[in-house]
């Protein structure tokens, strides 16, 4: 399509007498469907769970009962233990490995060389849940895996050395990393792209490596990308779930089982039928995320109108 | 748009060459050994050489084990899957991208507490929210019905805050009020000027909407409890636990895991090929030049 004539003609084309409405109502209008399904369809929901949180199965308010519940579990605390040591490795890796890959991606613009790697990042996104459970079973035992010579290398012989639990945030964050990067760098690629040519060429002009128009011109104008990735993966991190239970799945329950808050929440919901003691602990990591999410738009100006 | 193209960055600094190959062989080795393994009799699997071809006789005798299984179930599911992604997509791309153009070009009453109300609602566990939709799905009698997974799936906050960072970090007011001041409507602004600059977030958001909807497993399998209503996320839920070495008390309709390889490989190809379609979208300087500052 091309954009420029669409844009010239709505210029030119449209009569001069009309002065423009009110952008207040406009914007109601333009959010109105959207806002009907917000409603419905999260709103409705996240106030329900709260409700949950704070009554008993009768619905009867019950304070913080749930919550304290909860923290009593002996499995509450190392919960939070495991996925403060996963944040850290997921989050560090996810930032500098997509942005990094992104940029290089960058360079290489147009060729076909570039294209191809996109789309094969991207394909283990294709794979989630039930459908990568077997792929990571036989990856990460020593005796089927095509990569064994790695995981001999790192000294491991057997699929139980593969997963102590020692070895846990990393493998997680490696099957994370495996499913989820994929689509961050096609965002952070298409936001890449969004970058005024112009800007690009007038600092190579000035003589900037590669490197300074990174640091010094395209993170600074991805940062509200890299604000919502961050702000996403923290709390995607929180909630992790699926990674664990698949190497649970895998090992036959010798890994990873009630290994983050969110599973333990799954399973006071649907094998106890505690549904509130469960909901307590989502509203904590809602809060959780709320708190970091809340620095992260204050400090970033995420918000803003342009 | 044709750009004098300098000479291959990459040569001069194998640094960067050598972590693209890194990664490449990260994220495809475990895929290309899945392809392989649809090749493969479970012998070979568990015994040959792990990145070996099996046999065309053995991928055709897995096709048919799978494709046997409850009488073609696996087209039914793949088909589910089509009807449900696709039917949500549209909603999603209907409004998800006004929404967020309104959200970033213009100020409104509310338009932060909307997007406040966005960011906590996405930072919700989404296995919580399950039971409450479930409950509200229940009591407009919609259970058991395609809609029951339809209409959450369209609520995609994630695209509307795509929609959001797109349009306010790449649409330059400038046109908007260029086009203002021509005598456009707030509305002819957005269809004439906005709209046709959005094809590449309606790429993103369009492809990202369709992949939640088709891997999402948890909702379809709460809400839809007819065996021939299965979208095909469910469906390979189903294979998994007929693999006996996965779940040892799997009954006589024991499937094997090379079928359930195919399985994983039909059931992703849909994907793949709307990210190669998407992918044309995506492309360089939309805005070039669009306004002299």
């Amino acid at each position: 399509m091309t954009t420029r004539t669409t844009a010239q003609s709505a210029r030119a084309g449209a009569p001069a007498r009309r002065r423009a409405l009110l952008p207040g109502r406009a914007g109601h209008a333009f959010v109105a469907g959207y806002t009907i399904l917000l409603i419905a369809f999260g709103i409705v929901p996240t106030g329900y769970a709260i409700y949950f949180a704070f009554t008993n199965d009768g619905g009867t308010f019950t304070g913080l009962s749930n919550f304290t519940d909860a923290a009593s579990d002996f499995r509450y605390l190392p919960a939070i233990g495991h996925i403060a040591l996963y944040l850290v490795c997921w989050l560090v890796s996810l930032v500098v490995f997509v942005v990094g890959l992104s940029l290089l991606l960058h360079r290489l613009g147009a060729r076909p060389v570039g294209k191809v790697l996109r789309f094969v990042y991207y394909i283990p996104g294709a794979l989630a849940g039930a459908a990568s459970v077997m792929v990571w079973l036989f990856m990460l035992d020593p005796a089927v895996s095509p990569v064994s010579f790695v995981l001999r290398a790192f000294g491991f012989d057997t699929f139980t050395q593969v997963i102590a639990p020692g070895h846990l945030p990393v493998l997680m964050t490696v099957i994370a990393f495996w499913t989820g990067a994929g689509g961050w760098i096609v965002v952070m690629y298409g936001a890449l792209n969004n970058i005024p040519h112009e800007i690009l060429e007038a600092a190579r002009m000035d003589g900037a490596k590669a490197w300074q128009t990174a640091r010094r011109i395209q993170i600074p104008l991805l940062r509200k990308w890299i604000v919502y990735m961050v702000i996403l993966a923290f709390a995607g991190g929180t909630q992790l779930f699926v990674e664990p239970e698949l190497l649970s799945q895998a090992s036959n329950g010798m890994a990873g089982r009630d290994y983050s808050p969110n599973q333990l929440s799954y399973d006071f919901a649907f094998q106890n039928n505690n549904v509130n003691t469960a909901a307590a602990i989502s509203v904590e990591l809602l809060l959780l995320g709320l708190v970091v999410a809340a620095v992260f738009v204050a400090r970033s100006g995420f918000f803003d109108a342009d | 748009m044709i750009r004098p193209r300098p000479a291959n960055p990459l040569r001069a600094n194998p640094f960067p060459a050598i972590l693209l190959v890194v990664f490449l062989l990260f994220f495809v080795v475990p895929v290309l050994w899945l392809v392989l393994a649809a090749t493969k009799t479970d012998d070979q699997l568990v015994h040959g050489a792990p990145l070996s071809f099996g046999s065309w006789h053995a991928l055709s005798a897995n096709w048919h084990a799978l494709t046997g299984y409850q009488d073609d179930a696996i087209f039914l599911w793949l088909r589910n899957s089509a009807l449900y992604s696709f039917l949500s997509l549209v909603i999603t791309i209907a409004v998800a991208i006004p929404a967020g153009y309104a959200l970033a070009m213009t100020e409104f009453r509310g338009r932060r507490t909307l997007l406040i109300a966005t960011l906590t609602v996405m930072l919700m566990p989404s296995a919580t929210l399950v039971v409450p939709l479930f409950l509200e799905i229940n009591a407009v009698h919609l259970i058991g019905s395609m809609w029951s997974i339809i209409l959450p799936y369209s609520f995609y906050p994630f695209g509307v805050f795509m929609a959001y960072i797109y349009f306010s970090t790449a649409l330059p007011g400038d046109l908007l009020d260029a086009a203002r001041i021509d005598g456009c409507t707030e509305f002819g602004v957005f269809r004439r000027v906005a709209l046709p600059l959005a094809a590449p977030v309606t790429a993103l958001v369009g492809f990202f909407s369709f992949v939640a909807n088709w891997t999402n497993y948890f909702l379809p399998y709460v809400m839809l409890p007819e065996n021939d209503q299965l979208p095909v996320q469910v469906g390979l839920g189903t294979l998994l636990s007929n693999v006996p070495q996965f779940n040892p008390t799997a009954g006589t309709s024991a499937v094997e895991r090379p079928e359930l390889a195919l399985a994983t490989l039909l059931a992703i190809s849909p994907v793949l090929a709307v990210f190669l379609f998407s992918q044309r979208f995506l492309v360089a300087g939309m805005l070039a030049g669009a306004t002299k500052s």
